[in-house]
């Protein structure tokens, strides 16, 4: 039942990527989420109303993109599906896989309300590309 | 991680974040920014924090994790008993409620320090760094930061600890590392303790146990253990922890730390490294301080 901590860690990086953007309010919030890094999207989703109350993303739509188990193996060479608990190559069976996807637990992209970027052609250096990092 | 390093850039995703400088629309007009960052970057900025005092003072930190009534606490006492003399030891102690563990440690003669959690299922790095604050670090070989008993959430913080350690019991059944995942995967070693009691619960089959634990792809060592002084008792852990101390010990002499092997997403961001690989390891680089705990130090 972590999900709540996670939710208000996730809303202190929203509020400060929005802040440094001069956002006005944040539009949708996308995150990248695998079966591996033990975050259940559901939990999650529920907890967000509760942690967003009365922050600039309060009424941002929340999508969550599951991402799914893959491994890639060390001895064949092959990249599969994986299931959670069977992290085994696909096609030779081995033990010896890499997670390829499955694990992440990602703020993946914001979608932001900016007032003074509504004509981004005119005043391209109005918001700077270092921000993206 | 930190968007001040760039080392969630992989060259998978690095088109997303070189732009040449705007925002991307969506098609209703909305300034949209690639992002990127682990849901926990908070925490795990605080880890990686934690990880430097710890590297510092020259200590082995290690994480322990359990399901409720694994022996954790037992384990610690025996190995208090058995190391006392040879290393010095401290521990931090996780639970919702109470200062039992954390007295039952300091009755071996050792600093202990009790995070009483409330209501939350794992420690994080923020908790870990404030007890940190209570313990002279200078006076320790290895730090035991025993999480709250829980075999889902702790699996998801880091505290800036070098090793992660889950106890699978004998009583909870063989097939805990296939229900749990994600905490088996953690783990760096993996203690089946209270073995002696293998002879009264024979449907307990340990290479079963084992078994389900290397279909994670998981080379954890697996070593089984018996706290109560009969049986297989917990030699081969003493051994284990001893080679990690000097391990521990030459990587500071050499400047360098480690992280438990599945750090979550970090291990598949960073098979990207290399021509793109902008993270510097020191530590100390642009380390944000303004997380409303009061710091009462700098970085060396």
């Amino acid at each position: 039942m972590h999900e709540l901590s996670v939710c208000l860690s996730l809303l202190e990086q929203v509020e400060r990527i929005a802040r440094e953007n001069g956002a006005e309010r944040v539009e949708r919030i996308l995150l990248r989420i695998g079966p591996l890094s033990g975050v259940e999207a559901s939990l999650l989703a529920n907890a967000y109303p509760l942690a967003a109350a009365g922050t600039v993303a309060e009424h941002a739509v929340l999508d969550i993109e599951a991402a799914p188990v893959r491994v890639g193996c060390d001895d064949c060479g092959a990249e599969t599906e994986a299931a959670a608990n069977r992290l085994l190559c696909g096609a030779c069976g081995s033990h010896r896989t890499r997670l390829v996807s499955g694990d992440e637990m990602l703020l993946a992209r914001l979608e932001l309300h900016v007032p003074d970027v509504e004509n981004p052609q005119s005043d391209p250096g109005s918001v700077g590309g270092d921000r993206l990092l | 991680m930190c968007e001040t390093c760039g080392c969630n850039i992989t060259p998978g995703n690095e088109h997303l974040v070189q732009a040449d400088g705007k925002h991307a629309r969506t098609a209703d007009g909305r300034a949209a920014v690639e992002v990127l960052e682990s849901l926990l970057g908070e925490n795990d900025r605080q880890a990686q924090h934690n990880r430097y005092h710890f590297d510092s003072h020259g200590l082995l930190a290690v994480n322990l994790m359990s399901s409720p009534g694994a022996g954790k606490t037992s384990l610690l006492e025996a190995t208090i008993e058995a190391l006392g003399d040879e290393l010095r030891i401290a521990v931090v102690e996780g639970d919702l409620e109470t200062e039992n563990d954390a007295e039952r440690i300091r009755a071996k003669g050792v600093d202990a320090i009790q995070i009483a959690t409330g209501s939350a299922c794992h420690l994080d790095a923020h908790m870990v760094h404030d007890a940190l604050h209570r313990l002279d670090l200078a006076d320790v070989d290895i730090l035991f930061i025993e999480n709250v008993g829980n075999l889902v959430c702790p699996a998801s913080f880091d505290l800036g600890q070098h090793r992660n350690i889950t106890l699978l019991s004998v009583p909870e059944g063989d097939d805990k590392p296939a229900k749990y995942p994600v905490m088996f995967r953690a783990a760096d070693l993996v203690l089946l303790t209270k073995s002696d009691l293998l002879q009264y619960l024979d449907d307990f089959d340990p290479q079963r146990a084992e078994g389900y634990l290397r279909n994670l792809a998981s080379n954890a060592p697996f070593l089984r253990l018996s706290a109560r002084g009969h049986g297989d008792g917990i030699a081969p852990w003493l051994d284990w922890l001893r080679a990690e101390v000097l391990e521990q010990r030459r990587r500071v002499e050499r400047g360098e730390t480690v992280h438990p092997d599945i750090q979550k997403e970090g291990a598949a961001l960073h098979a990207g490294e290399g021509a793109h690989h902008r993270h510097h390891h020191a530590h100390g680089h642009d380390h944000e301080h303004g997380h409303g705990h009061g710091h009462g130090h700098g970085h060396g």
